[in-house]
């Protein structure tokens, strides 16, 4: 494969990564795809469009997220020099809320009466929850009954905001059947509804407009480690599941030659185990929910159960950008296990202070292999992008400890 | 000239629309199955569809979907799939009931556009009707199914627009498959007159017989699908025959296919009596 001159500028006009991505759904949904396709890109264009995504962002969601140095935990591994990029911070509690609040507002415009979201870990559907309170539009978040009860938390939070959660029996009642229904929602009601999805999947135009949406974070990245080291990082980490954090703090730098970009899969209770969420380690390409992307799948194509402790990283496959980075080479992609996961989560609680998701975690557990084996002076930029709040409960369970 | 066109041109001679059966390959498991599939064309079953099931049935409803997961829990694959329609050519001696595979694209991408057609056209298959393969993405089954004279019968929605028509036309050959509401499979009905509509705005654009299928569930609805369009398929409502003859712990009573078959010749013997009685 040539290298190509760019790294950015994908999708092609029929939402192409190379050969992943793509607009594979039924024939009901296909002009609408198209409906919103053009309005993206007409409010991309838009300033108005912009600056009121703009003035969320910063007032109601709290951005630009801190850019932190981690200077214990660097210290403590005796590596690179770790900072965080701290999107837990975000109101609702992760990188969620970027893309939300630019897909309702884009509904809004649309005209559209209702929102549908599907959901893994609760994240997505309380962000997408939050943004339909604050618009005033009826909300329904699909979510799987095995993760309705393994996330109670936020079963509830979203009821409190005022959202409907349908829990999805069919299947394997996690986040890929949750959104098997979604789209099962949307055939049946498109005229009026808006499908929000929370990752950087599904048919085109979604995998480029969530990481639009995304990007957000890389930019912010780019800016704050110039003011604080005035250049570049020189390597990003950030933990996939279907890799809408990664690709929002990829993308920026995807044409900077000297950034090393990885990104880290759930490995669940190993590789090896069968057990696992890692898509694009232990996957291969198939087409499943409107794309064309790296899938678990039987060798007749029948898609596979993912496992990992992370119920936002549950998810047989991954974005289609990423699969494209990862054949290109641009991109190194890794698995973490849940142990390793849970490790790094009980070690960050005590050298910083902080709780994080059990998703960032996973990108933590590369980190503590990755920075003691570089130098003081690589500047190390990890996604911290959901706390763990959430998490708590499930955690305890799994130390053996009682609430 | 292919057996779906030679099928439609009989009907057409005889003055009548046709019935297509939908029944989910494997479903309650593989015998029960062939039992069923080798009995639809006497049981009036004009084109028969066969579902390749697959984990995640995105356009279907409760019905289909319990059905394709009765048949993954028996053990089918796409060999299995394959071999039940070459089995039926081998032994039934029916050289001329048109049978079409329906599904998703996974299991073909899987195999491989190719070698699928290929081996899909040995085992007498003679169409297609891929549900998430809209025109923007045909073009990597086309041609593979063409090479083989396999159709690809292409769908059509409510929501579909006069622009895109002409691409859905361009990709579809043995008929053009009118989905008539907007909804998964077995969910719920049009109206005779929305259908009616739709069907006479495709005639004007399309040259192929046109079917309309989900959400026809009864031997009545069938009936008045078959005098507006070319054919009615039925899916979801058989299927749910099959449930019906599976005991407590899901294995198939005594008496299953004679239920599904006999359902099928009640929604046959409207859609014979309906021209008839329209003439």
């Amino acid at each position: 494969m040539s290298l190509p001159n760019t790294y950015r500028d994908g999708p092609d006009e029929r939402g192409h990564f190379g050969s992943f991505g793509g607009r594979y759904v039924a024939e009901t949904l296909m002009p609408l795809i198209l409906d919103l396709e053009k309005a993206y890109e007409t409010a991309k264009k838009d300033p108005a469009f912009q600056s009121e995504l703009d003035y969320l962002l910063e007032h109601y969601a709290g951005r630009p997220s801190p850019l932190y140095f981690a200077e214990r935990l660097t210290q403590k591994l005796g590596g690179a020099k770790i900072y965080f990029k701290r999107d837990e911070l975000n109101h609702t509690g992760s990188h969620k809320i970027n893309n939300v609040l630019g897909q309702v507002l884009l509904a809004k415009r649309m005209g559209k009466r209702r929102i549908i979201a599907e959901t893994g870990a609760g994240q997505h559907g309380v962000a997408t929850a939050t943004a339909c309170a604050l618009f005033d539009i009826p909300c329904t978040v699909f979510m799987g009954a095995t993760d309705v009860a393994r996330q109670q938390p936020n079963v509830f939070r979203m009821k409190l905001l005022g959202a409907e959660v349908r829990a999805v029996t069919a299947g394997s009642a996690t986040l890929k059947d949750a959104m098997n229904e979604a789209l099962r929602d949307w055939v049946a009601t498109v005229e009026t509804t808006f499908y929000v999805i929370g990752t950087a999947a599904g048919p085109h135009p979604y995998p480029a407009m969530v990481r639009d949406f995304q990007s957000v974070i890389g930019n912010e990245t780019r800016a704050q480690m110039h003011k604080a080291e005035g250049r570049l990082p020189d390597t990003l980490v950030a933990c996939i599941g279907g890799g809408s954090n990664a690709i929002g703090l990829f993308h920026p730098f995807l044409d900077d030659k000297t950034v090393r970009i990885v990104g880290v899969e759930a490995a669940g209770h190993g590789l090896a185990s069968g057990q696992h969420a890692a898509s694009l380690t232990g996957g291969r390409p198939g087409v499943l929910h409107g794309n064309r992307t790296y899938l678990l799948q039987d060798k007749d194509g029948q898609i596979q159960d993912a496992h990992s402790i992370s119920a936002g990283l549950d998810y047989p496959g991954i974005g289609p950008e990423h699969a494209w980075l990862k054949e290109s080479g641009r991109v190194e992609y890794v698995a973490a296990t849940d142990e390793e996961a849970l490790s790094a989560f009980q070690l960050l609680c005590r050298i910083e202070g902080i709780i994080p998701a059990l998703e960032p975690a996973h990108a933590l557990a590369h980190v503590l292999k990755l920075a003691p084996t570089l130098s003081k002076d690589n500047l190390l930029v990890m996604n911290l992008c959901g706390r763990g709040d959430k998490d708590v409960f499930a955690i305890a369970e799994r130390l053996g400890v009682k609430l | 000239m292919s057996r779906i066109a030679q099928r439609f041109a009989e009907l057409k001679r005889q003055g009548r629309g046709g019935l297509v059966t939908f029944t989910t390959a494997g479903d309650p498991d593989l015998e029960t199955s062939y039992q069923i599939l080798k009995g639809l064309p006497a049981a009036g079953a004009d084109l028969i569809e066969l579902g390749m099931p697959f984990s995640d049935p995105m356009a279907d409803g409760p019905a289909i979907q319990a059905s394709g997961q009765r048949a993954l829990k028996a053990g089918i694959n796409l060999d299995a799939t394959l071999g039940l329609v070459r089995r039926y050519r081998d032994e039934s001696g029916d050289d001329t009931t048109p049978i079409l595979l329906m599904g998703y694209y996974n299991l073909i991408y899987q195999r491989g556009p190719e070698l699928f057609c290929k081996q899909a056209a040995a085992s007498g298959v003679d169409g297609l009707i891929i549900v998430d393969l809209p025109p923007e993405e045909a073009d990597e089954l086309k041609p593979y199914a063409a090479r083989c004279d396999i159709d690809t019968v292409m769908l059509t929605a409510p929501t579909t627009d006069a622009k895109r028509l002409p691409a859905i036309l361009e990709y579809g050959s043995g008929f053009l498959y009118y989905v008539s509401i907007l909804g998964v499979t077995g969910t719920r009905s049009a109206t005779d007159d929305a259908v009616r509509a739709a069907v006479k705005h495709l005639r004007t654009q399309a040259d192929l017989p046109i079917a309309v299928g989900f959400g026809i569930r009864t031997p009545q609805q069938a009936a008045t699908i078959s005098t507006i369009a070319d054919a009615a398929v039925v899916g979801s409502a058989i299927v749910d025959k099959v449930r019906d003859g599976l005991d407590a712990n899901g294995k198939p009573k005594p008496g299953l296919v004679e239920g599904v078959l006999a359902y099928v010749r009640e929604l046959s013997s409207g859609v014979r009596g309906a021209k008839r009685a329209a003439e």
